[in-house]
């Protein structure tokens, strides 16, 4: 499963390394104190959670077919995270650094342009938003 | 036929609820569920064209045609991460 609702634990995905792996990259997403110069105290993670578990593995599937070195591990938050908490993590090794890296930013970027997840945060006075990725281009 | 439509985050709170079951007419395109949606709920009609539309976990574009049993859903803006 690649959504949970407990924390993240990012050594069990560094545990997944294979002995022929000499990288590994990590990216961890993290919870924020600000977001566009708003203060944040938390954020509501939702998740169409059946839909989510199939775009993250058609996205580890197309991963595995571009970078066949790479192993990917992957995993996101649901539910309430107070700042600081890792909402996301991605776990990308392969026996070279250039396919780790590769690996690793394709797999987050994507998670952030397919999977349907939203977030609702807190500010300190107890108003929340929606955030809207698309809103700042416009 | 009848499908099952969910809302979520901003979608959900214009709409007031989180899922419902639809009566269509055989042949519905997933646009014209859109439009119904839309004209029933003032808030999704300011979205500028037909959001990004998802049947049975699958993004679909506007042209599918639902089947009975679907499960569809239009979603705002992702922001995961």
């Amino acid at each position: 499963m690649y959504i949970t609702f407990n924390p993240i634990d990012v050594g069990a995905l560094l545990n997944e390394a294979r002995p022929s792996d000499g990288g590994v990259c990590v990216f961890l997403g993290v919870v924020r104190n600000e977001n566009e110069g708003k203060p944040a105290v938390s954020i509501q993670y939702e998740v169409y959670g059946p839909m989510a578990e199939t775009q993250m593995a058609r996205i580890a599937r197309r991963i595995a077919e571009e970078w066949p070195q790479a192993r990917l591990q992957m995993q996101h938050r649901a539910g309430s995270l107070g700042v600081g908490e890792v909402s996301v993590a991605v776990v990308a090794t392969a026996p070279h650094r250039a396919e780790a890296f590769a690996a690793c930013r394709a797999a987050i970027d994507r998670i952030k342009a397919s999977v349907p997840i939203w977030k609702k945060e807190f500010h300190p006075d107890g108003s929340s938003d929606w955030v809207d990725p698309t809103r700042k281009n416009l | 036929m009848r499908v099952n439509l969910l809302y979520f985050a901003s979608f959900r709170d214009a709409a007031g609820r989180a899922e419902e079951a639809r009566e269509l007419p055989d042949g519905t395109r997933v646009v014209q569920l859109w439009e119904r949606v839309a004209r029933e709920i003032p808030r999704l009609a300011a979205f500028p064209a037909m959001p990004p539309a998802a049947v049975n976990h699958e993004y679909v574009g506007g042209e599918t045609v639902l089947r009975d049993g679907d499960e569809v859903a239009f979603l705002p803006p992702v922001a995961g991460g």
